[in-house]
C-alpha cells in the first residue's frame, strides 16, 4: 500500500519528488521544500491517502550537508490506518519553509517547537514565538554545534560571579 | 444600625471624592457601563495546573476570549540529553517524562528501539508487558479521576481513587522495586518476572476493582455540581480533534474510533478480547466516561493475560543487545566481558529512521529515532500527547467561563513533565 502512496505523490508532484524509501515497514517520501503546503493539502484531501492527522513535526541537523536541516512530518491517517514520513531538506540560510498550519492545526505548536529548538523559521505561521525557552534565549539548543556541557547561555547572567572570590 | 441604607447606583466611572454629597446627575452622554478586557495570569504555581503551566487569560467579564499557554517551566532538554546517551541509558530518562505513568513511557521507548533493531520479544515478555501497561493505564486514569474531581470540588473521590492506586503501586514496588520511576522495561523484554504472589494479589485486586469503579461512578454522576461542571464543557468536534492532533481518550470522546492498540496491535493486544469505548458529545463528561470504561477494559485485558500467561523467558535471546543474566555475570568470565561491553559501549543498531507509536494513558506517545549506526541516537524526538493536546487549549477554552478553566485543564490529563520534556 505504502508504495502506492509514494507513487501517487510522484505522479502528482513530479518536479517536487526526490525519493522514497522503506525501513522496517515505515515509508519515507522525500520532497523539495518549496511546495510543501500544496503537497500537504494533497496528502490530506486525496481520498486514498487521507492523511488527516499530523502526528509530529521535528527537524534533524546534519552540519556537513548542503541542505543542513531536515524537516520531518510524521503523518497518520485515521480512516485508512496508515502512516507516512514526509521529509524535506532546508539550506542553512535562509532556513525557512512554509507552515502547514492551514492544513493541520496541530502544526501550530509543533512548528513552534521546531523553531524554538532548531531555529527553522516557518512562513505564514500564525504565532511563531519560542515555546519552551525564554524569548531572549541565545541560540537553538538542538543544533549539533550547541554545547551539551558548560553554563552556556547562563554565562551571560550578571549575577553569576565570573571569577573565584579571593579568600 | 440601619442596614437598609440605599446605595447610590454606581455608574462604573470615577465618581469623584466620597465627601461629594451631591450625586452627580446621570446624563444621557455618560456611558452607564464600562467595558474593558482583563488580562489574568494563571500559574505557573497553581494547584490545578498539575505542575508548572502558566496561562495568560484574556477575559471579557467572566468569559474567556483567549487563553495563551506559556510552557517551558519544566523543560530539561531531554531530547538533547538523549543524543549523548546510549540506548539503554535513555530508559530511566523516559520515566521522568510522564512521571505519573512511567511504565507506559518505558514501553513506548523500548518498542521504538526494538523496531529500529528488528528484534522480537518472547511471548511471556509480551504478555507481562501488556499486563504492566494496562496496570499503568489504570493507575494513570485513577490519578486523573481523583485530581480532576478534586479540582472541581468533589474531594472524596480523590481519597478513594488513591486508595486503589496505592494497591497497584505496591504491586509495582514488589515487581520492580520502585513506585513511580520504575525503569522496568528493557530493550528486548522486561527486567523481572511476575512472581506467584504478585499474580495472586493482582487477581484479588481485579476481583474487587469493578465494584470500586461503580463506587466512583455513583459518587460523581449523582453529584449535580460535578455533572453540571463537566457536561458541555470543553467541547471539541471530531473534525477539529483530528486536525489538532488529539489522541487517546480526548479524541475518542469526540467519537473518533482510533486506538493505536487496535489500529496497529502490538504486544498481546491482538490476542485478547476488549473494546474501545467511544463518546459522542466530545465534552469533559464523555472523556470521564471513556476513562472509566477504559479502566474496566484494562481490568478485562489484565485478567485475560493472566489466564493465558505462557511460560518461558522474559528477555529475548539477542546477545548483541541483551546483557547476560546477573547470576552468570557473577560466575562466568565471558558473561562478565559481555555485560561490560553492553553497558559501556552499548550496541550498534542499523542506520535508519523509525517512528513507533504506543497508546499511553494520555494518548499516542510516539518516539522517532534517527540512527546513524552509532551506539547513541543521532536524534530522538518524543511526540508527547500532553504537548500536542495543549495546542488545542486555546481553541477549547474560548467562550467558556473563567470557573471552567480548571475543568478544561483537567480534561486533557496533562502532565507537564511530558509536555515540556
Amino acid at each position: 500500500m505504502s508504495q502506492e502512496i509514494a507513487q501517487k505523490i510522484r505522479e502528482a508532484f513530479p518536479g517536487e519528488f526526490v525519493e522514497a524509501n522503506e525501513f522496517r515497514n515505515d515509508w519515507t517520501v522525500v520532497v523539495k521544500p518549496d511546495r510543501i503546503v500544496e503537497i500537504a493539502r494533497f496528502l490530506r484531501d486525496d481520498s486514498d491517502l487521507a492523511f488527516d492527522q499530523l502526528s509530529d513535526v521535528f527537524s534533524v541537523d546534519y552540519p556537513g550537508r548542503a541542505e543542513r536541516f531536515e524537516v520531518v512530518y510524521q503523518l497518520n491517517s485515521i480512516p485508512k490506518r496508515h502512516r507516512l514520513r514526509l521529509k524535506t531538506g532546508l539550506r542553512e540560510d535562509p532556513c525557512e519553509i512554509d507552515s502547514v498550519y492551514p492544513v493541520w492545526k496541530a502544526a501550530g505548536f509543533l512548528e513552534r517547537e521546531v523553531y524554538d529548538l532548531m531555529g527553522v523559521r516557518f512562513r505564514n505561521h500564525p504565532d511563531l514565538r519560542r515555546i519552551f525557552l525564554p524569548e531572549d534565549f541565545d541560540g537553538h539548543p538542538l543544533r549539533k554545534e550547541y554545547p551539551t556541557e558548560g553554563k552556556g547561555w547562563r554565562n551571560s547572567f550578571e549575577f553569576l560571579p565570573t571569577e573565584e572570590p579571593q579568600t | 444600625m440601619d442596614y437598609q441604607t440605599p446605595q447610590k447606583p454606581s455608574t462604573g466611572l470615577n465618581e469623584g471624592p466620597l465627601h461629594d454629597t451631591e450625586p452627580r446627575p446621570i446624563t444621557e452622554d455618560l456611558p452607564l457601563r464600562r467595558s474593558e478586557d482583563l488580562l489574568l495570569n494563571m500559574g505557573p504555581q497553581h494547584p490545578a495546573t498539575h505542575g508548572v503551566l502558566r496561562v495568560v487569560l484574556e477575559l471579557e467579564g467572566e468569559k474567556i476570549i483567549k487563553a495563551t499557554p506559556d510552557l517551558g517551566y519544566l523543560h530539561r532538554g531531554v531530547e538533547k540529553l538523549c543524543e549523548g546517551l546510549t540506548y539503554q541509558q535513555i530508559i530511566p530518562h523516559t520515566d521522568r517524562l510522564d512521571y505519573v505513568c512511567s511504565m507506559s513511557n518505558n514501553f513506548a521507548y523500548v518498542r521504538a528501539v526494538e523496531k529500529l533493531l528488528g528484534v522480537s520479544i518472547p511471548e511471556r515478555g509480551e504478555y507481562i508487558r501488556t499486563i504492566i501497561a494496562e496496570m499503568q493505564r489504570i493507575v494513570g486514569h485513577l490519578f486523573w479521576l481523583g485530581t480532576q474531581a478534586l479540582d472541581i470540588g468533589a474531594m472524596t473521590v480523590f481519597f478513594w481513587t488513591f486508595r486503589e492506586r496505592e494497591a497497584l503501586l505496591d504491586l509495582f514496588e514488589q515487581i520492580c522495586g520502585a513506585r513511580l520511576t520504575m525503569n522496568y522495561f528493557r530493550i528486548g523484554g522486561v527486567h523481572a518476572d511476575l512472581s506467584e504472589d504478585v499474580i495472586r494479589k493482582l487477581q484479588k485486586f481485579l476481583k474487587e476493582f469493578p465494584l470500586k469503579i461503580e463506587e466512583y461512578d455513583r459518587l460523581l454522576v449523582n453529584n449535580r455540581i460535578w455533572v453540571s461542571r463537566t457536561k458541555d464543557i470543553a467541547v471539541i468536534s471530531a473534525e477539529d480533534a483530528v486536525s489538532f492532533g488529539l489522541t487517546g481518550p480526548v479524541l475518542r470522546g469526540s467519537g473518533v474510533n482510533y486506538d493505536v492498540r487496535k489500529a496497529e496491535p502490538y504486544a498481546a493486544y491482538g490476542k485478547v478480547d476488549w473494546e474501545v469505548p467511544l463518546g459522542s458529545n466530545g465534552d469533559t463528561y464523555d472523556r470521564y466516561w471513556i476513562r472509566m470504561q477504559e479502566m474496566k477494559q484494562s481490568a478485562r485485558i489484565i485478567s485475560q493475560c493472566l489466564e493465558k500467561l505462557p511460560e518461558g523467558p522474559i528477555l529475548t535471546d539477542v546477545p548483541q543487545v541483551v546483557a547476560p543474566p546477573k547470576e552468570k555475570v557473577m560466575q562466568d568470565m565471558q558473561s562478565l566481558i559481555h555485560h561490560f561491553i553492553i553497558f559501556t559501549e552499548g550496541f550498534r543498531p542499523p542506520k535508519g529512521e523509525v517512528y513507533c507509536a504506543t497508546e499511553a494513558p494520555k494518548g499516542e506517545l510516539g518516539f522517532s529515532i534517527v540512527s546513524d549506526g552509532s551506539p547513541k541516537p543521532y536524534r530522538l524526538k518524543i511526540r508527547a500527547p500532553s504537548f500536542v493536546h495543549l495546542g488545542a487549549f486555546d481553541h477549547m477554552a474560548r467562550g467558556y467561563m473563567i470557573a471552567d478553566i480548571v475543568t478544561i485543564f483537567g480534561t486533557y490529563d496533562l502532565v507537564m513533565g511530558e509536555c515540556d520534556r
